[in-house]
């Protein structure tokens, strides 16, 4: 499981056809710990730029990120 | 070099016309414009995005300029996203530079307005990485959503500057009789707007118009054989990037348009402080911050504090999108580098109007593609 820090993000209100359904949701940019960033999706609670994440799946070649709670020890 | 002629179609929602017929009616005023019959055309350029995804038309170049009955010539598209016919503008100038045409037609348009919302969210979305920024869900306003988020934390940007720079080009817009909003807004109303992406609401997003705008161009010793108002070419450049915004190592700065912008002024021979009114690709609000930064009319983080005091207002130091921009004069991609062409000469020949700047001698267009990945710089100057 990758993990990594948000680089940014934003909540999308007003989506492409295949992606009405979703809405609203939280993609991201995340600089990974191995180097390098990605663009995914955020599950769970909002996260804001310097978020700790991590990821959960990859959908589709997408990863989907979660929050990563300071209270669980994970950095 | 010169532009000898402009000219464009009003932007809006016309239900009733068609890709063809806008770019008709832009290049047949361009054509009177600058004296020129459609015979004397030796090139053609075609600046659209996606009129196969908008329409299901394609080949347009010679679709459009055979209607125009410029026949037998060169008629070549181009697509650089939201920067195509700025795109198109630039490899005509190298054209005419290089000998080979003298009287070269540069027309852009888009027909964005028959498809739903969503679908033209889609259509825009494949600007970007389709691979990863469209797979995840992404949307333009949500790209610059992200850059707005960053600017915001790296240089203490506040909403309120993205609202001043809807505020003031929703203003001049107003006093733009070709502009497909002619609505001023208060701040609380820019503020108020319905969310599209965080942090950006509906009045920091360009419209979805159709229209089409027409240039030609020709050496400026030919100029008066047409015209008696050329405008003169000081300057043009084409730089690129990344498309997609993760490959990116800063995404509070457009590197394409700071690089574009310094060949400009080198081949000009002049400086930021030179240029006395510009047209920026204001696509979203963050977008004009960041470009009057990377353009050096302000230093890097101070773009917002920069709107927000009025100085890029019609009458502050160096007035950015008189004409409304492409938030409030619409947003054809296709057509948008040209119209601010278009929009330069009409200023530089003082023919603005309402609009007109008080210092109009020089002026500079910068169309950006996508979420940064081309950006075309123009000057122009009185001949």
């Amino acid at each position: 499981m990758r993990t990594g820090t948000v680089y940014t993000e934003t909540v999308i209100y007003s989506a492409p056809e295949a992606f009405t359904k979703d809405v609203p949701y939280q993609t991201a940019i995340v600089s990974l710990d191995g180097g390098g960033r990605v663009t995914g999706r955020v599950e769970g609670d909002r996260v804001s730029i310097d978020d700790r994440v991590i990821e959960v799946e990859i959908r589709d070649g997408v990863p989907f990120f979660r929050k990563i709670d300071p209270a669980s020890g994970l950095q | 070099m010169a532009v000898i002629g402009a000219g464009k179609t009003p932007f809006g929602a016309f239900a009733d016309r068609d890709l063809r017929s806008l770019a008709v009616e832009a290049g047949e005023r361009c054509l009177r414009n600058a004296g020129v019959s459609p015979g004397q055309v030796e090139s053609f350029f075609l600046g659209n995005f996606a009129g196969p995804s908008f329409v299901g038309q394609n080949h347009l170049a010679p679709y459009i300029s055979t209607a125009l009955n410029i026949k037998d010539v060169p008629a070549t598209r181009f697509e650089a996203a939201c920067a195509s016919s700025g795109s198109a503008f630039f490899h005509a100038w190298l054209e005419v530079a290089s000998g080979v045409y003298d009287i070269v037609m540069v027309v852009g348009v888009e027909k964005m307005t028959s498809q739903p919302g969503p679908r033209v969210t889609e259509i825009l979305a494949a600007a970007g990485d389709a691979a990863t920024e469209m797979k995840a869900g992404s949307t333009f306003a949500s790209l610059f959503a992200m850059i707005a988020r960053r600017h915001m934390y790296q240089y203490g940007t506040k909403r309120e500057h993205l609202s001043a720079v809807a505020v003031k080009n929703h203003a001049n817009g107003a006093l733009n009789p070709d502009a497909h909003m002619r609505k001023a807004i208060t701040l609380e109303q820019a503020l108020a707007g319905k969310p599209v992406a965080d942090p950006l609401n509906l009045y920091d997003c360009s419209l979805v118009s159709d229209g089409a705008a027409a240039v030609i161009l020709a050496p400026l010793d030919r100029a008066s054989e047409f015209t008696a108002k050329p405008v003169r070419v000081l300057a043009v450049a084409q730089a690129s990037d990344f498309v997609a915004l993760d490959q990116k190592a800063d995404i509070t700065t457009f590197p394409a348009v700071s690089l574009a912008a310094r060949r400009a002024y080198q081949m000009a021979g002049m400086g930021p402080k030179d240029i006395q009114f510009a047209e920026i690709h204001d696509c979203f609000t963050i977008a004009e911050i960041v470009a009057t930064e990377d353009l050096g009319f302000v230093k890097k983080g101070e773009g917002g504090p920069y709107a927000a005091a009025g100085c890029s207002a019609r009458t502050g130091v160096l007035p950015v999108n008189a004409s409304g921009g492409l938030k409030a004069k619409g947003h054809p991609v296709g057509a948008t580098g040209v119209a601010q062409l278009c929009d330069l000469v009409q200023q530089i020949r003082g023919e603005a109007g309402e609009r007109q700047v008080p210092r109009h001698s020089i002026g500079l267009a910068q169309n950006l593609g996508g979420s940064g990945a081309t950006c075309v710089v123009t000057i122009l100057g009185e001949a």
